[in-house]
């Protein structure tokens, strides 16, 4: 659905090739790609506006117009402005050595006060403080139970008085966060509509009867536009200290935290990713500004598939690598993929993906997949143990076991061969390096072993043998090495 | 209160914006085409839709000769309403019917499932709710308080119980009673989750099956996408999602009182082809309102 900026930009300027240099007018249009990547981002429209008048200024230069490679040059600034912008300022928690130190969340309805408050105190408790959590949302039913059950479940004391008005609840909750002694109090209110007045007065209420140290609005990664109105009200009234993504986890290139930034200045300081109460993670400007540009976010990757690991697959892996592929490793493999969200879901992380995707007409065909694991299943134990006993007769079999044809089968049997002979050059390869550099035998064999990883090269190969035309891969992997390309110049240039 | 006047309240901000730009003295000129291209694009309706409706305005404009701001105000709103679809029958007044509700994380679904609850009993209905959001902490003491305001009985089990199984009791309990109405609220999950979608989409089969085998003959299963006005350009491609994965027959768009312009709206329908049953533009029961999309457009645009 989105093209991601490079790719755009990479098109404008394929377009401009062969003119030698380039003009005024060019960069213009380059500028045209870059307004609406972050439109499509949910930036807002005037944040968008002047980021980009600055941001032209900048491509104005000799160094873009008579660079070989203008469209990178223009990406990089693009990005180095983000990443400016996100994050030029302390992005910590501050916290004073006041006992108890009050922490306050507000938002809109919806936008995960609730959540955010239990992640917060999780974080603290395994930093070795001892927070209580606050009740102070008296109208959405049943508000204060939901936080008693999270708070149940992370160990930490949630103090809620039933019937009371938030303020007084508010301050109980720091009373007996004193006899109690608990030296952080996390408050977490109602959520409420910028433009009702009333509910506004009262988060300025219990703000004047708590003195919170720090206040945190939350902000949803998915709004649109309508952000800016929603948080200079909040800033305007409130003063909160700093803001924390929320629903991270999801698609959404959460460009409104840009907008936050640009019109408030305050520090994003936490990204919430997921439904467990560990997802809550410090802040990174970098890789937010790549992901409002939708330039793929490799880190995430690695991150999804050391999740997906566990340690028995990490084993698994490793007699892979000694004993050579069995089927069982290989539905493992499938399932690892699936459970990082099917090919689709990788490629469309993976820079250029989304553009590969497209190619292929934005559907991959994910049946292969349970084909698989059906004509796998369908083996004996000694077939999926030592696959090369598999002959013909035993192929027809499977094929009538799984409600296959023998083309499947044999197209299964294909993909496995090539997967084993890749895992042998790999077994050659890290036997290589732990003979010839003992040294650093650890951490090479380390990154070699992580099985999700060691599953991505052979990804083209359990789907193309699958009768899947994939000429798409190609320029997936084609932007994978300009990316490469484009770090390396990054590195290696000093602005 | 009428649904247009909720709403012209409502869009109060967004119309000050459309008001401005209308605001020109004499002809009408290349800045005010821009002007209302950005404004467009600031109500989350996305750049694509934008351009295009006001590429078309004057086209429009050029053709009827239009030139005053009122002539370009009434075409601008009956170019919004075309894109919006008309439902071909409303589940919650044309019962019986099942209506499954569905979507992300803090759209705004349990309350939604609420106050359908309440004004469909009030309006003589006989309805149960199912609470199918088995994962969130308190979603079934939430629904309970909903159930008890409104009269209706709520089918539950415990937390962290299959939520499909609540949708096979609920429409046991819906065939014993004779129900009208069924209201299954399910738990809020990103549509980047294969397992959650799939889980879901388990749900919705199961309660297909069930609803085919009524006592009363088959009860029509619809599935509603619950959507935050103030969500951005990622309201499409959840959406999407939903809609690829489950088979969805409409959308209610919540939170519409704030200064949100709900424009994501006109994306999904446009993209989707899918009716929009409800918006909320309150926290009141009756502010939970029928869709009118010439209502919803002329409030938009600021249209007298």
């Amino acid at each position: 659905m989105f093209n991601s900026l490079s790719d755009r930009l990479n098109d404008t300027f394929d377009r401009l090739r062969g003119k030698g240099k380039l003009t005024e007018a060019d960069i213009t249009s380059a500028m045209r790609d870059i307004r609406m990547a972050l439109l499509e981002a949910d930036v807002n429209f005037k944040v968008v506006k002047d980021f980009v008048a600055k941001t032209r200024e900048r491509c104005m230069t000799a160094e873009v117009l008579e660079s070989l490679t203008p469209a990178q040059n223009v990406v990089k600034i693009v990005l180095d402005e983000l990443v400016e912008l996100l994050g030029s300022t302390e992005s910590k928690l501050v916290l004073s050595s006041r006992i108890p130190n009050v922490i306050m969340l507000v938002g809109l309805q919806g936008s995960g006060k609730t959540t955010a408050a239990v992640k917060l105190a999780y974080l603290l408790k395994k930093q070795g403080r001892s927070p209580l959590l606050a009740a102070c949302d008296v109208y959405r039913p049943a508000a204060a139970d939901q936080l008693a059950t999270l708070g149940g479940e992370i160990g930490v004391p949630v103090f809620r008085g039933d019937g009371e008005h938030p303020v007084e609840i508010a301050q109980g909750a720091i009373r007996e966060a004193v006899d109690k002694l608990r030296d952080v109090v996390i408050v977490d209110t109602a959520g409420r509509l910028q433009i009702d007045e009333q509910m506004m007065q009262e988060a300025v209420d219990i703000k004047r009867a708590v003195k919170p140290d720090q206040v945190l609005m939350v902000v949803d990664a998915m709004t649109g536009q309508d952000i800016v109105n929603v948080v200079s009200t909040f800033a305007e009234r409130t003063d909160f200290d700093g803001v924390i993504i929320s629903k991270l986890d999801g698609d959404a290139r959460g460009g409104g935290a840009l907008s936050v930034r640009a019109v408030t200045g305050k520090p994003i300081k936490f990204v919430s990713m997921g439904e467990k109460p560990e997802s809550l993670e410090v802040f990174s400007p970098d890789r937010m500004a790549k992901r409002i540009l939708g330039m793929g976010d490799v880190v995430g990757i690695i991150e999804k598939a050391q999740e997906a690991a566990t340690a028995e697959q990490m084993e698994s892996a490793e007699r892979m690598l000694r004993e050579g592929l069995t089927m069982d490793d290989m539905l493992e493999q499938m399932r690892a993929v699936r459970k990082m969200g099917g090919m689709k879901g990788i490629l469309g992380m993976l820079p250029g993906g989304q553009r590969a995707l497209n190619q292929m007409g934005g559907n991959l065909d994910e049946t292969i997949l349970d084909k698989n694991e059906a004509m796998i299943q369908s083996m004996t134990r000694e077939e999926r143990l030592n696959p090369k006993c598999i002959n013909g007769q035993r192929r027809a079999r499977i094929a009538r076991g799984s409600g296959t044809t023998p083309t499947d089968v044999n197209n299964l049997m294909k993909q496995w061969g090539e997967m084993n002979k890749m895992m042998g050059k790999m077994r050659a390869m890290t036997q290589q390096m732990q003979g010839g550099k003992k040294g650093k035998k650890g951490k090479k064999g380390k990154k070699m072993r992580v099985p999700g990883m060691a599953g991505m090269p052979n990804m083209g190969n359990l789907m193309g043998g699958g009768g899947n035309p994939f000429g798409g891969m190609g320029a997936g992997g084609s932007d994978m090495d300009m990316l490469r390309a484009m770090e390396q110049q990054m590195k290696g240039r000093k602005f | 209160m009428g649904l247009f006047e909720k709403l012209q309240q409502g869009l109060e901000r967004s119309r000050e914006a459309i008001n401005e730009i209308f605001y020109f003295g004499g002809e009408v000129d290349e800045s005010f085409w821009e002007d209302l291209e950005d404004t467009l694009v600031m109500g989350d309706m996305g750049a694509d839709i934008a351009m295009q409706v006001t590429d078309d305005l004057r086209d429009l404009a050029a053709r009827k000769n239009l030139k005053t701001a009122a002539q370009l105000r009434g075409a601008l709103a009956d170019r919004l309403a075309e894109i919006f679809v008309a439902p071909e029958r409303d589940p919650f007044s044309a019962t019986p019917s099942c209506v499954l509700f569905v979507g992300i994380n803090g759209a705004g679904k349990t309350t939604t499932v609420g106050k359908i609850a309440s004004a469909a009993h009030a309006a003589g209905k006989r309805v149960v709710i199912g609470s199918a959001d088995t994962f969130r902490a308190a979603a079934i003491e939430q629904l309970d308080v909903w159930g008890e305001r409104a009269g209706v009985p709520v089918v539950k089990r415990d937390r962290g119980s299959d939520p499909a199984s609540v949708c096979y009791d609920v429409l046991d309990e819906a065939d014993r009673t004779s129900a009208d109405l069924v209201l299954i609220d399910t738990a809020g999950r990103l549509h980047t989750s294969p397992e959650l979608m799939r889980e879901l989409a388990k749900v919705v089969n199961v309660t297909r099956k069930r609803a085919s085998k009524m006592r009363a003959g088959a009860m029509d299963v619809y599935v509603v996408l619950v959507i935050d006005a103030a969500t951005g350009q990622n309201g499409l491609t959840q959406a999407s999602e939903f809609n690829d994965a489950l088979g969805l027959d409409g959308i209610i768009m919540t939170k519409l009182d704030g200064t949100a312009k709900g424009g994501i709206a006109l994306a999904v329908a446009q993209r989707l082809q899918l009716p929009i049953y409800r918006v909320g533009v309150g926290e009141h029961v009756e502010d939970l309102q029928t869709f009118d999309a010439r209502d919803f457009c002329r409030a938009l645009v600021g249209e007298e």
